[in-house]
């Protein structure tokens, strides 16, 4: 039975660098669709046809597009991201701290998130049908309908102008105490925590209520267990694989919300690095953006994947 | 001889009355649908004019929705937004779906190597976040409005696609496909004929869901200043070029936030509350 778990485990991995390689390929061919002489942008108009010529055969621009997307791939995977076109430093010179930001920015929303979908998913569906549980299942669709800007400039709007509470930028200089580093990041964290929080709430309530259905809870609930025993020690145990699945899926959300925030609060992540980036068109930096992107993204949907596949007793 | 069989009365089924959530959100989703089309015709002052000299003014009886940043009706702005949310939107998702359909039931009916290997293909690129995926199509390509409803369609057909399939393999399991296909019917026939008259019900709802989703990104985009260019605007330009006016809480900011929201929540729950018949029409 082993052997059987640790294939189908090895075929999700299969999966998942596949799909980075397709990812790869589509990330590539899209920003060289257009025909443009990257050669004569970086040289300017002033230059000579030799120079031109010298550079296109120093940046492989002469070889064919599926050479250079194999010179590209081996770059990444050994590290060599490129030079940028605007500034022309290293690329993971330009990385390195602002996907340091990020990371703090997501762990952030991750830790205040997290207990608070689990918590109001897992009352509102051992309430499920009350007013409370209504109430939830409401603002969660609402939230999910609205786009992520939205929560934004309603957070600002609320505490930033009318209640004067929190400044509706995040400069992370000037940090002098605990309490102002608490203020510079309420308003992103708290707008993240929104929209992902939405998502968990929903997957998290389906996961508790698939497990309340079943007949061992009918069983325990029958020999008279109270409501937060047959949850906590019945339900909850079964729904955990799912619920930590809904989890790391829900995170994921984090990826589309965090380029929104990061520009609507001018923090220096790597979003806001990529959202310019794609107004300079500066094309190797997007590109390397896009693949850190998608390969978080791919990595959490693949621990996804695999959370489930280790819960489910049946495969152990 | 073809035998009459038809039931001699029609009694109205309970499964096709449409509840209050539903009406009133088919009301709404139908006056946007009007606006979209006659949004010339109805707006009280010229989009580009500029009527007031405050700008970001508030709301008034002469400018419902305040005034812009240049001082521009904000009324007039939005529902002429309108034509390019719903539009865009609207043909994106018509050939995401028609495309993700079609070809989710062509693979479910053939399977073998063409059902894995687009299977496969559009689940990789369904792994691209979908913002991320605008991102570099605009980096790469440039933002107008062909541009925006073909990247939109592109990452909206994987999902669709996999919502037909998983339909389609149900119904290709049938018996009625089996001596169709017996009876040596073509790929063509199979799927328009036998399979798709038995999901179109689901279809319809996962059309509105993709096209709430499409709604939300091209707004996202379009807020980021990478969607519609000026001078053109719909709903998410209009709060990017209105931005600077939150600290002052016009209603420019908010006003076109709020369309978007009205028409993103009426879809929804327009879907959520169709008649039983015709969402679960599935075999």
């Amino acid at each position: 039975m082993n052997t059987h778990l640790l294939s189908l485990l090895g075929g999700r991995l299969l999966v998942a660098l596949f799909t980075l390689f397709v990812v790869s390929f589509v990330v590539f061919g899209a920003t060289q669709i257009l025909p443009g002489d990257v050669a004569e942008v970086l040289l300017g108009q002033a230059a000579t046809p030799e120079a031109v010529a010298g550079l296109r055969a120093a940046m492989h621009l002469d070889d064919p597009a599926i050479l250079r997307f194999f010179y590209w791939l081996g770059g990444l995977v050994t590290g060599d991201l490129g030079t940028s076109y605007a500034n022309n430093m290293p690329i993971a010179q330009l990385i390195g701290g602002r996907l340091k930001s990020s990371l703090q920015l997501a762990a952030a929303t991750a830790l205040f998130s997290v207990p608070i979908a689990l918590a109001l998913g897992i009352t509102s569906a051992m309430l499920r049908g009350t007013l409370y549980d209504r109430a939830i299942t409401t603002a969660t669709i609402t939230v999910i309908s609205v786009p992520e800007f939205m929560v934004a400039t309603a957070g600002v709007l609320i505490f930033a102008v009318w209640l004067k509470w929190l400044p509706s930028l995040s400069i992370t200089r000037n940090v002098d105490s605990f309490g102002e580093l608490i203020r510079i990041y309420a308003m992103p964290v708290f707008t993240l925590s929104f929209v992902i929080s939405a998502q968990m709430i929903r997957m998290t309530r389906a996961a508790v209520i698939e497990a309340l259905n079943t007949p061992y809870v009918e069983m325990a609930r029958l020999k008279g267990a109270s409501r937060t025993r047959i949850v906590l020690r019945h339900a909850l145990p079964n729904a955990l694989g799912p619920i930590v699945n809904a989890v790391a899926l829900s995170l994921s959300y984090l990826l589309g919300g965090v380029i929104i925030v990061e520009t609507i609060f001018n923090y220096p992540g790597i979003a806001k690095l990529m959202v310019d980036a794609v107004s300079t068109r500066d094309l190797p930096l997007i590109q390397s953006c896009a693949m850190i992107f998608c390969f978080v993204y791919l990595l959490l949907i693949t621990t996804a994947d695999i959370i489930a596949i280790l819960s489910n007793p049946k495969l152990r | 001889m073809a035998i009459d069989v038809s039931p001699t009365f029609k009694p109205r089924l309970p499964g096709y009355r449409f509840n209050l959530t539903g009406w009133a959100s088919l009301a709404v989703v139908i006056t946007w649908a009007a606006v979209a089309v006659l949004a010339p015709y109805l707006t009280p002052h010229g989009v580009g004019d500029i009527v007031d000299l405050d700008y970001f003014g508030p709301m008034s009886a002469e400018f419902p929705l305040g005034t812009d940043y240049l001082g521009r009706d904000m009324l007039s702005r939005i529902l002429l937004g309108a034509r390019y949310t719903v539009g865009i939107s609207l043909a994106a998702t018509l050939i995401a779906c028609t495309a993700g359909v079609t070809l989710g039931m062509a693979a479910a009916v053939s399977g073998g190597w063409f059902d894995a290997a687009l299977s496969r293909f559009l689940d990789a690129l369904n792994s691209i976040p979908s913002k991320l995926f605008g991102l570099v199509v605009v980096a790469g390509v440039g933002s107008s409005i062909p541009v925006l409803i073909l990247t939109l369609a592109i990452i909206y057909t994987p999902g669709s696609y996999r919502f037909a399939r998983a339909l389609a393999v149900n119904v290709n399991t049938m018996d009625f496909v089996t001596v169709a296909r017996i009876r040596g019917e073509k790929l063509g026939y199979l799927i328009g004929s036998e399979i798709l008259p038995n999901i179109i019900g689901p279809v319809f709802a996962d059309v509105g869901i993709r096209f709430v989703f499409i709604v939300l990104l091209l707004s996202g985009l379009s807020f980021l200043g990478l969607g519609v260019q000026p001078p053109e605007a719909d709903w998410g330009a209009l709060v990017r070029e209105n931005i600077g006016g939150l600290p002052f809480g016009a209603p420019a900011v908010m006003a076109p936030s709020f369309a978007i929201a009205s028409l993103t929540i009426a879809v929804n729950l327009l879907i959520d509350n169709l008649p039983q018949k015709i969402r679960d029409r599935s075999a």
